[in-house]
């Protein structure tokens, strides 16, 4: 039972949340927020004490071992931080604020499930736990064209890509006789099998219906309207939550139970990762909305770590394109956690999302700006940030496995994102400000802000540790095949 | 006591405290500057004095494993190679911060910044570990953006802009060079020290070279890949100008000497004569420009490109003499350019234009001035008895073996330097006094107390040069054993 403890008190928390919500009088409602922290906060100290677990449940569908526990404790963190960062707008924008805190618990609920998934079943299951939350989430205001449009788009290539990875599902279940990953992983181990054309089918949906999870062009139509169009704090948990959540059953799957077969997908997934970056960058390049240049940014970083899941079934080093990766996402996490609180300070107080209004910004707040400047140089890879480590370690990992060309493709994206990331900063420290008027925060926001800057620093300081941390829980995940 | 940390984060950390300071006062600001730099510059000193330069291995090293899983590690030293220049920087910042007296547009940030940049600049020389060297190279970049981009002239933004742009495209080149030579040998690690005298494929030597090369090209600046350096120094603020032009360049050099030639020794060799051209290239064409200036602070600029056209031709000798000329080079360039920005600046802060052209017999006006101006010029153009001479003759002296020929062309570069030295000196201080200027102040005295102190230090490496050549040659006698005689 205690395995499951984060999620069952996720749940209870999601459960009260809703009771409480019909109990209440309106003015109160505002502290759902802090229930609903509460019980997050709660669930992330129940996942400490399972580090050390190795446990098997429901008959090999869902484990708890390291890989899922590292994985639990940054989903658990980055959702406490974007529930503070929500409490502005949903007090002032909305009256269903127990069904926002709930669908958030619930939808953290799949992802965390999500993570431990080791059989397809489940783990498709636990995706459409959270894709219906998120669906919910970005149509939340639906008042405003923007929103339900957003909730349209993203539902239905949700359900679209959804049937694409179920048919793959079913392929690979075809094929290999078993939906448990660790079965799957021995059968494909055979040279044979291979060569039927079922499996390959089966890895071909497969890629394509985590393309588009994971925002890989050319599967990202989608990313820049609903992120546009959702409210912000919901767009921070598609871009961080859901990230690290397909990032890491991706992990899961491809490298852990498909790594056999490696050779089949790697290429795929290159070349994808080329193709993600070099789009997503090039997209950034002439946005005017924050929100949309952060998308594409998002896109961008997706093409990174997609660099990281192709070097991670290699074998040249056990473990590492994977530990890479789990060290990205920590933190690209925190990094665009911080970048998008920091856009919402703003947009609360400003009511604007273009990036020419960000003139000025160290006049007015410096403390704002000054957050928004080091989490876009984090994004960049700028020393002494998170950003940096991690990109320095992802791209250390694929040369190891000898992608040498797409770390060079990576470096020139680099470069070129610079452009990007530099034009906001540029506009805050360089340009007048329209008003000398400073952009006021609450409380909840500031928090939430000086929580996701610090663990920008906190990661890279603790690089050692953590990045031990995730080679542990990597090379438990190759134990799998 | 680890001194050399200390000399590394002591700027960061007075940039912390100032950065937390609630004053309103701009000469809280500058006071405390001063003194963090000032104490940084006492520290280096005292480094410089305790260097054992009997002993050729690095000292004063400090090791914290920092990322074990890829041998990451905070690994700092210094050797004969890094210790004149981490004196260099700090004795550098501290004559900027002197030099920024007048600062009063936001000076809470710029002095903050200043102090960043310093640490960067001082963790690029003093690092011993390829992760860290690139972690600190690219520490500089923010700093620098803001410093010329708030408070540089009308154009600070594409300036900043494009010194950002070009440095960076270097680095993403660099960091897959550093990857590169991590994974070209065993045991795999970024350790300066282990990677030395690693036998390494010669294709792989190649790629090697050219990626971390154009990093280092870019910083020189060397010919085509110069065209940001104008266009950063005329719109930088003078101490930005001071620290770019004395140190952040050296970081091109020193990057040579200290990644390419003694880890890709072979690629060195191969490339040792397009690098001789570049150097005639670099000599000449900046030279040649700065006949051609009429503003100022763009002739020292081009003139710094032609002097690092002679650190580039003594590298390229890769003799003892020649390597140990170009550091020299590179260090009475550091003083004398610092010097001359600073000269600049003052002129500026005065009269409000660096226009060569409206100046003229400014001598009756500004004697202290135009006392100091000449001497620089003089120093500039490698007049005996000053550091720039000795520098100058001893690259020319080891490369002339090398490359007759091209030692033989660069040399014009020498007479071109006193054209144009001379010629501006001349047109600003002497000749009838333009009735614009009659009633221009005279320079102040702590505007005076960074310039005569450089020329002091001009002076004394020009007239003993052992002061510093003692350091260098330890550092060029190990270079030289790994380049195998």
């Amino acid at each position: 039972m205690l395995l499951l403890a984060p999620e069952l008190i996720l749940l209870a928390t999601a459960l009260v949340v809703i009771a409480a919500d019909l109990l209440m009088r309106r003015k109160r409602k505002a502290e759902l927020a802090y229930v609903a922290l509460a019980g997050t906060v709660l669930a992330a100290f129940a996942t400490v004490p399972l580090a050390g677990q190795r446990a098997v449940l429901f008959g090999g569908a869902l484990v708890v071992d390291p890989f899922a526990v590292f994985l639990k404790l940054v989903l658990l963190a980055t959702t406490a931080l974007i529930i503070l960062a929500s409490v502005d707008l949903v007090t002032e924008r909305t009256r269903w604020q127990g069904e926002f805190y709930a669908l958030l618990l619930l939808a953290t609920l799949g992802m965390l499930t999500l993570v431990s998934a080791t059989e397809l079943v489940t783990l498709y299951i636990a995706l459409e736990v959270g894709t219906m939350g998120f669906a919910a989430l970005v149509a939340f205001l639906k008042q405003r064209n923007a929103s339900a449009e957003a909730g349209l788009k993203y539902l239905l290539l949700a359900a679209f890509s959804s049937g694409v990875l179920l048919y793959g599902i079913a392929l690979l279940y075809g094929a290999t006789g078993s939906t448990h990953l660790a079965v799957i992983s021995q059968r494909i181990a055979a040279p044979l099998t291979m060569s039927q054309p079922a499996v390959l089918l089966a890895l071909t949906l497969l890629v394509a219906g985590f393309g588009f999870k994971l925002s890989a062009v050319p599967f990202q139509m989608w990313v820049p309207d609903v992120y546009e169009g959702a409210p912000t704090p919901v767009t921070v948990f598609l871009a961080v939550v859901s990230k690290v959540a397909g990032f890491g059953v991706a992990l899961r799957l491809f490298a852990g139970a498909l790594g056999q077969a490696e050779g089949e997908w790697t290429p795929v997934i290159a070349a994808l990762a080329a193709l993600t970056m070099t789009v997503g960058n090039l997209g950034a390049l002439g946005q005017g909305s924050m929100k949309r240049l952060l998308a594409y940014s998002s896109i961008g970083q997706a093409g990174y770590l997609l660099v990281g899941l192709a070097a991670a079934a290699k074998s040249a080093t056990v473990g590492a394109g994977t530990t890479g990766v789990l060290y990205f996402l920590v933190a690209y996490a925190f990094t665009n956690l911080g970048a998008f609180v920091a856009v919402i300070v703003f947009s609360n107080q400003t009511g604007s999302d273009r990036i020419a209004d960000y003139a000025g910004l160290a006049r007015r707040s410096p403390g704002l700006a000054l957050a928004l400047g080091i989490c876009l140089l984090s994004l960049v890879g700028m020393p002494p940030t998170a950003g940096f480590v991690g990109k320095f370690y992802l791209f250390y990992t694929a040369a190891a496995e000898g992608l040498v060309w797409l770390v060079g493709l990576a470096v020139v994206n680099t470069a070129i994102s610079m452009y990007y990331y530099m034009r906001p900063i540029k506009l805050m420290y360089l340009d007048p400000a329209p008003s000398a008027e400073p952009v006021r925060t609450t409380l909840p926001l500031t928090a939430a802000l000086a929580g996701a800057v610090a663990a920008v620093f906190a990661v890279a300081l603790v690089a050692g540790p953590l990045i031990d941390t995730a080679r542990g829980a990597a090379e438990l995940l190759t134990v799998l095949r | 006591m680890p001194l050399l940390s200390a000399i590394i984060f002591l700027p960061a950390l007075a940039a912390l405290v100032l950065a937390l300071l609630p004053a309103r006062d701009p000469r809280t600001f500058r006071n405390a500057a001063a003194a963090a730099t000032g104490m940084t510059f006492l520290l280096s000193l005292w480094l410089f004095a305790q260097f054992d330069v009997n002993n050729p291995s690095l000292q004063f090293v400090e090791r914290v494993p920092w990322v074990p899983a890829i041998g990451f590690a905070y690994l700092v030293g210094v050797d004969g190679l890094s210790l004149p220049f981490v004196v260099l920087t700090a004795l550098l910042s501290f004559c900027a911060v002197l030099g920024s007296w007048r600062v009063t547009l936001r000076p809470k940030e710029y002095f903050v910044l200043l102090l960043i940049l310093e640490t960067g600049i001082t963790g690029v020389f003093g690092a011993q570990d390829l992760a860290l060297f690139f972690l600190f190279w690219e520490v500089e970049l923010a700093p620098m953006f803001l410093l010329i981009g708030i408070w540089g002239g009308p154009r600070r933004e594409y300036a900043a802009i494009k010194f950002v742009l070009y440095t960076l495209a270097g680095s993403a080149a660099m960091l897959v060079g550093i990857l590169v030579l991590y994974f070209a040998g065993e045991p795999r690690t970024f350790a300066w020290s282990e990677l030395v005298g690693r036998q390494i494929a010669f294709e792989v030597q190649l790629v090697v070279f050219v990626l971390i090369f154009f990093a280092f090209v870019v910083k020189l600046p060397g010919f085509p890949f110069h065209t940001w350096l104008p266009d950063a120094h005329v719109e930088a603020p003078t101490a930005v100008s001071v620290l770019l032009a004395g140190v952040l360049l050296k970081m091109g050099g020193y990057g040579i000497r200290r990644l390419l030639l003694p880890l890709v020794p072979e690629a060195m060799r191969f490339f040792a004569p397009a690098l001789a051209l570049l150097a005639v290239v670099n000599v000449l064409y900046g030279a040649l420009l700065c006949l051609a200036q009429s503003d100022m602070k763009k002739l020292v600029a081009y003139s710094s490109i032609s002097h690092m056209g002679y650190v580039l031709l003594g590298i390229a000798a890769l003799t003892t003499v020649g390597l140990g000329g170009a550091v020299l080079q590179m260090v009475s360039h550091g003083f004398i350019t610092g010097l001359l920005f600073l000269l600049v600046g003052v002129l500026y802060d005065h009269a409000h234009t660096r226009d060569v052209g409206r100046f003229g017999g400014l001598v009756h006006r500004t004697p202290a001035l135009a006392v100091v101006t000449s001497l620089a010029a003089l120093a500039a153009l490698g007049l005996p008895g000053m550091s720039g001479f000795v520098a100058e003759y001893t690259v020319f002296v080891g490369s002339f073996a090398t490359f007759p020929w091209h030692t033989a062309v660069s040399t014009v570069g020498v007479l071109l330097a006193a054209g144009y030295m001379l010629w501006m000196t001349e047109r600003i201080f002497f000749g009838p006094l333009n009735p614009e200027w009659h009633d221009l102040d005279d320079a102040h005295r702590y505007e005076l107390v960074p310039l005569w102190g450089l020329i002091g230090v001009i002076l004394l490496v020009g007239l003993y040069p052992p002061v510093v050549t003692d350091v260098i040659d330890l550092g060029v006698g190990a270079l030289t054993r790994w380049l195998g005689g």
